[in-house]
């Protein structure tokens, strides 16, 4: 960029400081490790309930088993939420393990952490990177908000909220429309309303449920478990909230490769990205309309 | 053109199975590295540090008896298959009695009545097992501080040491707690479950409740209490079966 200029389409900016890459790319490491050891943890009981108790007495709302089909049908692994039940043969409930033997666990060896079944292993690790994912998180909210970074770039102003303006941003997400030139280094809306359910919503939500299915925590924060009914619908949350986070990470692979997926992934290493080019402001809906 | 797609596709899943088994084998492989794990296990210090900070004398909450589950499941050993017991089991545990040993100054035999005509605390808490459920039960039996108390701990006894008549996958069954939760108020051995004497399939004639931590620390079929000062040399070493045998955190609370 020149100095001394406003940058323009073709122009490379810096665009992510140093304290978001780091927590970007060790949050990205640590939820990893918590999603695939949670799996496993999970599969030492595939059952969630809603309320304080739940065992094998108890009626789960989800369920992950495997059973025999009726005269010779075979035995097949599924997936039962309410009173619907999806077979998930090969894939949860009934699988094969990495030496070809047949397992009737929840989640495949390919998905968790250690990739054999281990409560005692998973645990470890969880309970582990738990800290990392609670003090980090802690650390890049504070920090963020000393160097401005959520004031500038994920507050939602008045004029975002307006649904019109949501309406527009939608449409340009249809239709894969991203902003041009400099305007590509401010968030959109959406862009915002992700990052802000994530940082605010997502996150501290389930580092709250995970602590509430402590009975050491439970003794001096009881309103842990009870905000949401108990420890039983807290662990319900915790785990509705892990799979919220991987809908969140395939949106947001999928916004990177459409992006330009060399462009941004340098970004979030290097800081340095590429203003992709202007487009000529008769084709800008989006000029039209805040002008 | 058909062919192309899926050769692409077939690379795509090869590639991502590839990455997939890699970063899998990769994580097992560093769980193999003892610096690494004994790192990742050094955060059992950190929760038992910040719980103790945050809530060393806070109780565990307690429900309503509407609160109870219909079902209170048994877990880990149901049946005991060692003759003594199973004729103290034939005979109500009428001569059963409970030891108190190791770094006390004053070594007990307690007769099941003697402590049921102790003074009783009855709790009706929550469960948690490591593997993810919970059952809501009531218990009720004497404190175990007063106790402690009563056969005098000596200055050395650090832990307290529950030895217990079952076997489970043929090694004994034993937990262990420190001086923090051994004096805790809602820290009970309890002979009764629901308002009836232990069942065996929940650890009669003694349990002990520890309510802050998971399941695998409610010790059942309780027939010694022993005092120490450490808990090396004591079977495996690490204070518990679970502990010993399949890498659990002693302390949990978490």
């Amino acid at each position: 960029m020149r100095p001394g200029m406003a940058p323009k389409g073709g122009d490379v900016v810096r665009r992510h400081r140093f304290s978001t890459r780091l927590w970007h790319w060790t949050n990205a490491v640590t939820l990893l490790v918590m999603l695939m050891s949670g799996l496993m943890i999970f599969n030492a009981h595939p059952r969630l309930y809603w309320g304080e108790y739940g065992a094998n007495y108890d009626a789960p709302w989800l369920k992950i088993s495997s059973a025999q089909a009726g005269a010779g049908g075979g035995e097949f692994g599924y997936l039962q939420i309410g009173k619907v039940r999806l077979t998930t043969t090969g894939v949860l409930g009934l699988w094969k393990d990495q030496d070809g033997r047949l397992q009737r666990r929840a989640f495949p060896y390919w998905v968790t952490i250690p990739s054999r079944y281990s409560l005692a292993g998973a645990r470890i690790w969880h309970l582990a990177f738990a800290w990392v994912l609670a003090v980090g998180l802690l650390l890049y909210l504070l920090w963020s908000l000393g160097n401005r970074h959520l004031q500038r770039d994920i507050h939602i102003t008045r004029a975002e909220w307006r649904p019109s303006h949501i309406w527009h941003d939608i449409r340009d997400h249809a239709r894969l429309r991203f902003p041009s030139g400099a305007a590509a280094l401010k968030y959109n809306v959406l862009q915002k309303l992700a990052y802000a359910g994530v940082l605010f919503g997502l996150l501290p939500l389930i580092i709250l449920t995970g602590l509430a299915m402590s009975p050491g925590t439970d003794a001096w924060f009881p309103l842990a478990a009870e905000l949401f009914g108990g420890r039983q619908s807290a662990r319900s949350v915790h785990f509705l909230c892990a799979f919220a986070l991987v809908a969140f990470f395939l949106v947001h692979m999928a916004m990177v490769v459409l992006a330009g997926p060399f462009n941004e992934v340098r970004s979030m290493i290097t800081g340095r990205y590429r203003l992709p080019p202007d487009r000529p402001a008769s084709e800008d809906g989006m000029m039209g309309q805040e002008a | 053109m058909s062919r192309l797609i899926l050769s692409r596709r077939t690379l795509i899943r090869a590639g991502g199975a590839g990455a997939g088994s890699l970063l899998l084998s990769g994580c097992d492989k560093l769980f193999e590295n003892p610096t690494f794990r004994h790192t990742l296990e050094g955060a059992e210090d950190l929760h038992m540090a910040t719980q103790r900070v945050l809530g060393r004398h806070a109780l565990a909450r307690e429900f309503a008896e509407a609160d109870m589950s219909p079902v209170f499941r048994a877990n880990g050993s149901r049946e005991v298959a060692d003759p003594v017991y199973r004729r103290h089991l034939a005979q109500g545990f009428a001569q059963w009695a409970l030891r108190v040993e190791g770094l006390v100054e004053k070594p007990l035999t307690l007769p099941l009545d003697t402590l049921k005509s102790m003074p009783q605390r009855t709790q009706i808490t929550r469960h948690d097992c490591v593997e993810g459920w919970s059952a809501i039960g009531q218990w009720t039996g004497p404190r175990l501080g007063p106790l402690l108390d009563l056969a005098g701990l000596k200055p050395q006894a650090r832990y307290v040491v529950f030895h217990c008549a079952d076997l489970y996958h043929g090694r004994p069954y034993y937990e262990s707690i420190d001086l923090v939760d051994a004096f805790h108020p809602q820290t009970i051995l309890a002979w009764a479950m629901n308002g009836k004497p232990l069942e065996q399939a929940h650890g009669a004639p003694l349990r002990l409740r520890v309510e802050r931590q998971l399941g695998y620390k409610h010790a059942k079929f309780v027939t010694r209490i022993e005092a120490v000062a450490s808990l090396d040399g004591i079977y495996g070493g690490k204070g518990g079966y679970w502990e010993d045998n399949g890498a659990y955190a002693w302390y949990a609370g978490i």
